[in-house]
Parts: C-alpha cells; structure tokens; sequence
C-alpha cells in the first residue's frame, strides 16, 4: 500500500527555489498496476525518485506499507530500497561483465541471503520473467536488448519486493520487445500480484498499466482507469 | 554484506582490469621489495660489524695511551708514550674482576724468511693474548708466561703471513723467520680470523711482548693493555678501576688531562651499531619514499575505479547498498591490492637481498619483523590512501550517479 499525502520537493540553490511537485496526493494499493504520465519536466523523475526512496520530499507524507518514510535518514531509506523497491531502469544497468545469474543475485548480497538459497532464488525470479535458462550463464553483454530489461526484471524481483518502479523501461527497446517487456510487467501484476508503477512519457506505453496517473507542472492532472492494452501471449517471450 | 560476498565483489572487481591492478601493485611491489632489501642488507652490516668487533675478545677493556701534547700541538690519540709493562702488572694485581691482562706492542717490521720476505705487524704480547683476543692455535703452541720471562725468541705467525713466507698450508713450525735481523723459532701458527685489507688480524706475527721491548723496539712504552674482565657485569667496575689506578700512577689529578684512555667493548659495539642503525635508518627512509609513490598510485587508481564504476555504485545504493557497503568494497579493493602487493614485495626483497648478500659477499639479515612490519605498512597504505577514494564512492548521490554517462 503506497500513500503519498501533499508531497512537495523543491529545489533550491543559490537562493533560487524551484518547486518541482507542488502536492501530490494518490494512493496506490497492493497489486495495482500504475502509470505515471507526463511530458520531461512534469516532475515525474522526481517523483520517482520519491516513490523509489532514492530521494526525500520536501515537505507532505509517503506512507509505504503503513510507515512514513519521508523523514528516514540515508541508511534507512537504503534499507527501504533492499527491502521493499525493486528498480527497472531504461538504460537495464546491468553489471556488464558479470553473468546474468549473478546479476540477478547482486540485491541478494545486500538483504544477505544465504548463499545456498540464492541460486534457486534468482532462477525464480527469472522464470517469471520468462529468461530461457540457457542463458542463465551469459555475460550480460553478451545477449538482446529485450533480454537484457528482463533480466533487471528479475533483479528488481529477487527481494520480493512491496513494489517494482520502472522507470522508462521500453525507452531503450524497438516497439517489438518493448511489448514484451510490457507484457512481462502485465504477466507480473495479474499473475503473481505484484504492485507495479510505470513511469513513462509515451501515452501507449501507460496504456499498458490499468490506471495512469497524468502529471503536469507537479501537479496530478488527471487519475484515469481506462481500457487497457493486453499483451499476454506467452508464446511472444522466446520470440527475440 | 557479509565477508564472503564483500571478498568475491573485491576479487572480481580487481581481476576485471588485470593490466591495471598489476601496475599499479607494482608500485607497492617495488616500495615493498625495496624496504625489505635495504632494512636486510643494513641489519646484515650491522651484524658484521658486530660479528668482527666480538672476534677480537669478549668483555674486553682496552687501554690505549693518550694524545701526546707537547705545547699546543696534539699528535693524535695514541701517539704519546705512557703505558710501561709495569701498568699491566699493577692491573693484573690490583683491579678485582680481572680474567686475564695483555701487554702490547706492535710495530711494523721487515720480515724474511728461505728468501722471501714481507713487511708485516708484529705484535709483542704477553702469554694472555690467546684467551684475551680469542685467538686460536692452528698447528703448535702460544708461547707461555715462563718464555715471556725469559725472553725467548720465539714466534706465532698469522696464516696469511705464513702463507706469504712459507706458502700456502706448509708446515712450519721449528723453523726460523728473521725479524729486524734477529733470528725467531717458530712455534706455532694462529688459526685465520678472516678479514682482509688493512689492519688484517691474519697477517701477524705474535712475539713475547718482554722480546719486543727489549730485542726489537727498544721502546719500554706498549702500544696497547688488553684486560679481559672476569664477566660482562664487571666491565665497568674494571674500566673505572683501571682509569682510577693508572691515573694515581701516572700522577694524574685532573682526568681531562689524563694521557691514556680506557675503553670497553660494550661501548665499542654500542658506537658501531647506533652507526650502522643509522644506516639502515636511512635506506628504509629512501625505500620509503617508493612505498610512497606507490601509496598515491594506488590512490589515483582508485579514484579513476570510482569515476569509471560511478553508475554501478547507483545501481548498487537502489538495490539497497548502504554507505558503508559501498566504502568496505573499495577499500577492500585498494587493500586487496596493497596486501597482494606486500605479499609479492617481500618475497622480491628476500629475493635481492639474497642475491646482494651471494654476488657482493655482503652479508643479508631478513629479519621477520620486518616482513610483518611491510605486511602491516602495506595493508596501512591500502587504508590510507583507499580511504578517500572509498568516501567518494560511498558518498555518491544515487539519483545523479545513476544518470552518469
């Protein structure tokens, strides 16, 4: 459950002050899956980093699974982002020449899993997303595009976590595999009930999630639920 | 993050750019190596000198004649005559703690013998010598206290001198050496001391001190009295007693004025070795300064990791990486480096110190201490110069470090 009450964040340097989100009010519950909509500079970065715990408002209340966080220090928010957020960035970050088992094991390190669970546990996580387990092996430079983001699917899906932000996850993807990886999310949310925010500027991206939340000058301008585009298909994951 | 996770993430971030981290732990290799070989071949010296001062006697004090001062002019320790044979009797009779007392005279000498000849010291000593100068018989006697009364002409070469006269190994005792024109029977020949050069104990013949005083010099003044004190523990009182008693017989009253000086051993060892510390002082200093540099070579390696890896470090503070894990994992690369880095420097230093101590004859001490202290010093760098690279990664913010192109 994902409770954000009049959040504000302003920058300020150099006695400019530049409000970013000017009160942003929604609450998401578990097993939603969201769209965050806006043109470049609506604020929904910003507000992502939020939501992700990467950053602190400035002012207003983030209630993530009942606590308020908007006030907990660096280490904490560390231990929120371990815990309870897994990321999907458009550029996948991957470790580059490590094998994609041992991409999906990094967050692992962290929540200091035993090391004999780990395995079994990244190898879930990368069914779910649909990886062929022939690949498991490769270094991550070494396979597609497509693969790639599904592979930091699986990273952010190892911790079992409350919620997965991705952030412009089909930006660096040709529509083809971009749908897959929407589907991936789809099959996600319906399937294993995972919370998902998408954080996009493409409306027929949003149009994937079930409701998309418009944001505007930091403002939500709009909280639609609308009829929404289905991909599953199973058979299109081992089509690139 | 546990040890295991932190040290496999160390190795692996190492061993991804080999080039590099070879590079630059052969700064540390190098600064390593090299403190290793000089503190080795310092403290080596050290004990040779140490070594070769022991080899002429233990608990020893010398007494040797002091400055001759006629006016102003000062003629140098040693140069005035004022030791007689009897100061080395009173010494013998009256100081409590004396082992043994050797009166000496030596003077350089045109020597021949079967038609060779040599230009050698020959040293006037009283029967004592052997024990006190731990002097050892390699074929026959020393002569005894009975031959030193009688003034019997008789003589002990040193090995080299035999080997000059005689040649090499021959047997010579019973036969004549001709000293200053005065015929000498041999009677033994000393045992080699080693050493070369200068003042070389082997090339020595030894007389009765009573024979050089009167056949030879003809000087009643010695040139020395060796006293070998009863144990270490009475080194002192000796000394004092000696300097107390040849300055009531010498008429002494003011000791700056005193015309001999006794020393002992102890202090002729401490002087020698604050010398050779000294010494090895300075070539750990100068190897430090290559330890230094490659401190800072670590250090510039290091801050380039975290720019390169500036991204990874975002990702790894979103997946839920705290500061700390972030500083351990780079300071444990750096450390990584400088313990391998030790690691390969100390074997190296063994390495040269051995091959200086076989090729230059200069004796090598490794002493474990040392190479704890450059496992120590090492891994210290490691710390100290990963320290600041490990705080800028840690403090990276993760939103601007995830968008670093």
């Amino acid at each position: 459950m994902i409770e954000l009450r009049n959040i504000t964040k302003t920058y300020e340097s150099d006695e400019m002050k530049t409000p970013v989100l000017k009160g942003i009010t929604f609450t998401i519950k578990d097993g939603d899956f969201v769209a965050i909509m806006g043109p470049s500079g609506s604020g929904k970065s910003t507000l992502m980093h939020i939501l992700g715990a990467l950053d602190s408002a400035s002012t207003g209340q983030y209630l993530l699974d009942g606590k308020n966080i908007s006030d907990f220090t660096e280490d904490q928010l560390s231990d929120i982002r371990r815990e309870k957020i897994g990321f999907v960035f458009q550029a996948f970050n991957l470790l580059p020449r490590a094998t994609v088992l041992r991409n999906v094991m990094l967050p692992l390190i962290y929540a200091e899993t035993p090391v004999k669970e780990r395995e079994k546990i990244a190898g879930r996580a990368l069914l779910s997303t649909g990886m062929p387990e022939d690949r498991w092996n490769h270094h991550s430079n070494q396979i597609s595009g497509g693969q790639m983001q599904r592979v930091a699917i699986a990273r952010a899906l190892v911790n079992n976590p409350s919620l997965i932000l991705a952030d412009e996850p089909t930006g660096n993807l040709d529509s083809k595999t971009g749908n897959i990886v929407l589907g991936t999310f789809q099959r996600l949310n319906k399937e294993e009930g995972r919370t998902i925010i998408l954080i996009t500027h493409e409306l027929d991206v949003a149009e994937h999630a079930d409701r998309i939340l418009h944001l505007k000058d930091g403002l939500i301008v709009k909280d639609s639920l609308h009829h929404t585009k289905r991909i599953i298909k199973m058979n299109d994951y081992d089509a690139d | 993050m546990m040890l295991t996770d932190l040290l496999i993430e160390t190795y692996s971030a190492v061993t991804m750019n080999k080039a590099r981290s070879g590079l630059t732990m052969l700064g540390i290799v190098i600064g390593i190596a090299s403190v290793i070989a000089m503190i080795s071949i310092g403290q080596g010296a050290q004990q040779s000198i140490s070594n070769s001062i022991q080899s002429i006697g233990s608990n020893l004090v010398i007494i040797v004649p002091g400055a001759q001062k006629p006016g102003q002019f000062s003629s140098g320790r040693g140069s005035a005559q004022s030791l007689k044979m009897g100061d080395a009797d009173a010494i013998q009779k009256e100081i409590s703690g004396v082992q043994a007392v050797s009166p000496e005279s030596s003077k350089r000498y045109q020597v021949t013998a079967k038609g060779k000849n040599t230009n050698t010291t020959v040293v006037g000593a009283g029967a004592a010598y052997t024990t006190v100068h731990n002097l050892e018989i390699e074929e026959g006697n020393f002569f005894t206290d009975t031959q030193v009364k009688s003034q019997a002409k008789v003589a002990i070469l040193g090995p080299t001198t035999r080997n000059d006269l005689f040649g090499a190994g021959a047997s010579v005792v019973g036969q004549t050496v001709r000293i200053n024109k005065i015929n000498f029977k041999i009677i033994g020949v000393a045992k080699s001391k080693g050493g070369s050069g200068f003042a070389n104990p082997d090339d020595q013949i030894y007389v009765p001190v009573s024979v050089q005083i009167h056949f030879l010099s003809g000087s009643e003044y010695l040139s020395s009295i060796s006293v070998q004190a009863q144990s270490q523990d009475q080194l002192v009182p000796v000394q004092n007693g000696i300097t107390a008693l040849l300055m009531q017989r010498h008429n002494i009253k003011n000791p700056d004025l005193s015309d001999f000086t006794a020393v002992n051993q102890a202090d002729i060892v401490a002087a020698a070795s604050s010398v050779t510390g000294i010494f090895t002082l300075l070539l750990a200093a100068i190897a430090s300064i290559s330890l230094l540099v490659g401190g800072i070579g670590i250090m510039n390696m290091m801050l380039t990791t975290v720019t390169e890896r500036t991204r990874e470090i975002g990702l790894r503070k979103a997946i839920g990486a705290t500061r700390s894990d972030i500083s351990f994992q780079f300071l444990a690369e750096a450390i990584l480096l400088t313990f391998t880095g030790g690691g390969i420097g100390v074997l190296l230093g063994i390495g040269i110190a051995t091959v200086v101590s076989s090729a230059f004859g200069i004796p090598t001490t490794v002493a474990m201490s040392s190479i704890l202290l450059a496992f120590g010093v090492s891994s210290g760098i490691g710390i100290v110069f990963g320290y600041y690279p490990a705080q800028r990664a840690a403090k990276l913010n993760p939103i601007e470090a995830l968008r670093y192109e």
